[in-house]
């Protein structure tokens, strides 16, 4: 019987709640004891002065094979996702052939467990090849594992269709993820439409495009009684209407992602391609109401939405470079440099949105330290700095305009099922607490 | 104007400019006063020194200047090939049409394929905002942008500043309507910032579909009637509607247009009898100005053409003069 002691880590867990300086015990893969004294029996890890937590749950992350492995596979992803401290991730459906079928799902599982980094759920296709034209087959993808359904990155445009989809989602009580853009609005946009973007003529995302499939995709939720969950918002004009819906009881749950928290427009001055995200980076005002959005709990999840992008397709013309960031890596310590610090969020909160809210978004056991628990766990040193080093980062891609950036916090350690995580191979430069003998 | 342009001879070549540091001409938002001033200064002492373009000044031999268009052009190619030449530069044409882009390459490996070939200075032209600037970071030898899309064509707006200039005497306290189509004009965006930095007052004047309220935030007055605004202006630049950008049409139909904004007989008898008529070209006779006021004495469209020639030899010389510095 394999036993790990987690000693003296400040131990924060949102779903009991709880955050106090204990010692952790885990017996074969599950959290089986608080407050137990080191026995030589026990492997122990040292954890004075680092927070012990759910291992983090990403809601929104690409990890592009089959297809697109130039960008990132399903090893380099999940090896990232660790480095980052998440243990679970949701993928999306934007491969190539996308995931819509149960072969395609059972691909991954495999890809995924051969990698043996974490663990990997999969959102599948709301419809058929990811054309929004009619419902893929949702229960066998059910069957095959899928958690969730999306079209993401795209949005389904067809309103009749997405309202079939809650109808149908009904019978097996999965979440749709939405990514709410009304492509009419903005259509070929590189950037969000503002003061900035009038200057550098760039087309543009306008906010209202956001609003106003937001505004459908919550109507047409609480028509239907489905599971919505809207994947990184950004606009302020849906932080508001989701703040709405939820006074009123609606079930919705809602996601932000970094970039969207950390960046402003002006970013996009410096004609980086990396800037180049959707949802867009918008202006400071949709900034504070998003991170005010956090705060009261209108946003329920931060994601990553870390999107991979091989470099020779970011050395673009800015409409041709693709839209995205990498984020699994960096996620985790800029909350904390940036939200944390400054005293936006605790810990606690921080977490539950990390972890914890993700898992009951997804309806899984995961986002808990409660005993029974699978011991997915990660360790954070919330004081150490250091400086964003694409070069570094454990993903394919290294599309990110935060290189050079000094953050604070970092993970030291990730048990996955009861096993250490880290170093994930000799080379490993990064510096982490080894697991004692 | 510095006294001593005037006193340049035909064929002395003037003295390197001290404040010109710049390997690049990317925008002209980002360029100073000073800058400003001491490229059109450049430009009217190689007006002087060619003898108003009758002799070369052999002053760039031995470089190679490439124009690299990417997005059609017929104006500003050939008015950057004459400077060169001019010059005694030795200009390498490449067009989209024709070439390795329509076999996949990226603008980048193009770019630095027509770099290997020993260019000094790259005059690029592009549809989408940005690109020149990609490529100042990804080649050695010096950048020009000869227009990047809806975003800046900063030697169209130094030319139309130096016509203004040399009417006027100045730009201090002029004001200056920009009119129509701003929301997908670079010219409109190089005059702004360049008649802004040198004192005047400029109005942006076009249907509210394609005058984003935002250009207030920096400074200028936003209005959608050019009769309103028409008395009050020393100079109007009225641009040319880029059907070819818009995705929906911004205005209903271009007879609609040309009620609300050509300039015309009518519309010239309400403004100031001193108003200077520009025009970046190539016009649509009878939307944005009618033939009568496109040729008639107010017009300083032709002026423009020929400043054209004088600011890109400026430009290209202070450009390459500043890569050699550097190096």
């Amino acid at each position: 019987m394999s036993r790990i002691l987690l000693t003296n880590g400040r131990v924060i867990d949102p779903s009991q709640p709880l955050d106090r300086i204990t010692n952790l015990l885990i017996e074969d893969g599950h959290i089986s004891g608080y407050d137990v004294s080191p026995h030589e029996d026990f492997q122990v890890i040292d954890a004075s002065g680092h927070i012990v937590a759910p291992g983090l749950v990403d809601l929104s992350c690409q990890l592009r094979e089959p297809g697109c492995e130039e960008d990132e596979t399903i090893e380099t992803g999940t090896a990232a996702a660790v480095a980052g401290g998440f243990t679970s991730i949701v993928c999306l459906p934007n491969t190539e052939p996308p995931i819509d079928s149960q072969a395609s799902v059972e691909f991954i599982r495999q890809k995924v467990a051969r990698a043996g980094n974490c663990h990997v759920f999969v959102a599948a296709c709301v419809s058929k090849d990811r054309a929004g034209k009619e419902l893929a087959e949702i229960g066998a993808l059910v069957e095959a594992g899928a958690v969730a359904f999306t079209d993401a990155p795209q949005p389904i445009q067809n309103s009749e269709l997405l309202r079939r989809a809650f109808e149908y989602c009904l019978m097996f009580d999965k979440p749709i993820f939405s990514h709410p853009e009304e492509l009419s609005l903005s259509h070929n946009g590189i950037m969000h439409e503002g003061r900035i973007s009038v200057v550098l003529a760039l087309a543009a995302l306008p906010a209202e495009a956001e609003d106003v499939m937001a505004s459908r995709d919550l109507r047409l939720a609480e028509a239907t009684g489905g599971r919505l969950h809207l994947l990184n918002v950004s606009s302020a004009g849906s932080v508001e209407q989701i703040r709405r819906v939820k006074a009123r009881g609606g079930q919705v749950t809602a996601g932000v992602v970094p970039p969207n928290l950390f960046l402003t427009e002006d970013c996009l001055r410096s004609f980086d391609a990396n800037c180049k995200v959707n949802p867009p980076l918008r202006s400071q005002d949709h900034v504070d109401a998003c991170i005010a959005g956090l705060v009261d709990g209108t946003l329920d999840v931060i994601s990553s939405g870390h999107t991979p992008r091989a470099l020779e397709k970011k050395m673009r013309e800015l409409d041709r470079a693709p839209f995205g960031m990498v984020a699994l890596e960096t996620t985790l310590s800029l909350i904390n440099t940036r939200l944390i610090q400054p005293g936006h969020l605790d810990w606690l909160s921080a977490l539950a949105k990390l972890s914890t809210n993700p898992a009951r978004v997804l309806g899984i056991n995961k986002g808990t330290l409660r005993i029974g628990a699978d011991a997915d766990i990660v360790i954070i040193d919330p004081r150490a700095r250091w400086t964003v080093d694409p070069s570094r980062f454990r993903s394919k891609s290294v599309n990110t305009p935060l290189a050079g950036w000094e953050l604070q916090g970092r993970v030291v350690q990730v048990l996955v099922a009861g096993q250490c995580k880290l170093p994930i191979a000799t080379d490993f430069p990064k510096n982490q607490a080894a697991c004692a003998e | 104007m510095s006294t001593n342009v005037r006193e340049i001879q035909p064929g002395q070549v003037p003295p390197f400019p001290e404040n010109w540091h710049r390997r690049h001409l990317l925008d002209l938002e980002s360029l100073t006063a000073d800058e400003l001033r001491t490229v059109f200064d450049t430009a009217l002492a190689f007006k002087q020194a060619t003898d108003g373009f009758r002799v070369k000044l052999p002053v760039l031999q031995g470089r190679t200047c490439a124009n690299l268009f990417f997005e059609d052009s017929t104006r500003t190619r050939n008015s950057f090939s004459l400077a060169a030449r001019r010059l005694g530069a030795d200009t390498v044409e490449f067009t989209a049409s024709g070439s390795s882009v329509k076999k996949g390459e990226t603008v980048i490996d193009t770019a630095r394929n027509i770099e290997a070939m020993n260019v000094h200075v790259m005059v690029v032209r592009h549809s989408t905002p940005g690109t020149p600037h990609l490529l100042a970071q990804n080649v050695g030898c010096g950048v020009i942008n000869a227009g990047d899309g809806p975003h800046e064509h900063p030697t169209q707006g130094l030319l139309d500043i130096l016509t203004i200039v040399e009417h006027r005497g100045s730009c201090e306290g002029l004001t200056v309507a920009l009119v129509g189509d701003i929301a997908y004009s670079r010219t409109a965006r190089s005059n702004i910032w360049g008649l802004k930095k040198l004192g005047a007052h400029v109005i942006v004047c076009g249907p509210s579909t394609l005058v984003s309220r935002h250009w207030r935030d920096y400074g200028v007055e936003v209005a959608y009637s050019l009769d309103q605004v028409l008395p009050r202006c020393d100079v109007l630049n009225l641009l040319r509607i880029q059907f070819e950008r818009q995705r929906t049409r911004p205005f209903p139909s271009v007879r609609e247009y040309a009620l609300l904004f050509a300039m015309n007989r009518e519309r010239m008898a309400r403004a100031k009898p001193s108003i200077l008529i520009l025009a970046p070209g190539p016009i649509n006779r009878g939307v944005e100005v009618t033939p009568d006021v496109a040729d008639g004495p107010h017009s300083v469209i032709l002026d423009q053409v020929t400043n054209g020639v004088a600011v890109r030899m400026a430009v290209l010389w202070l450009v390459a003069g500043a890569c050699e510095r550097a190096a």
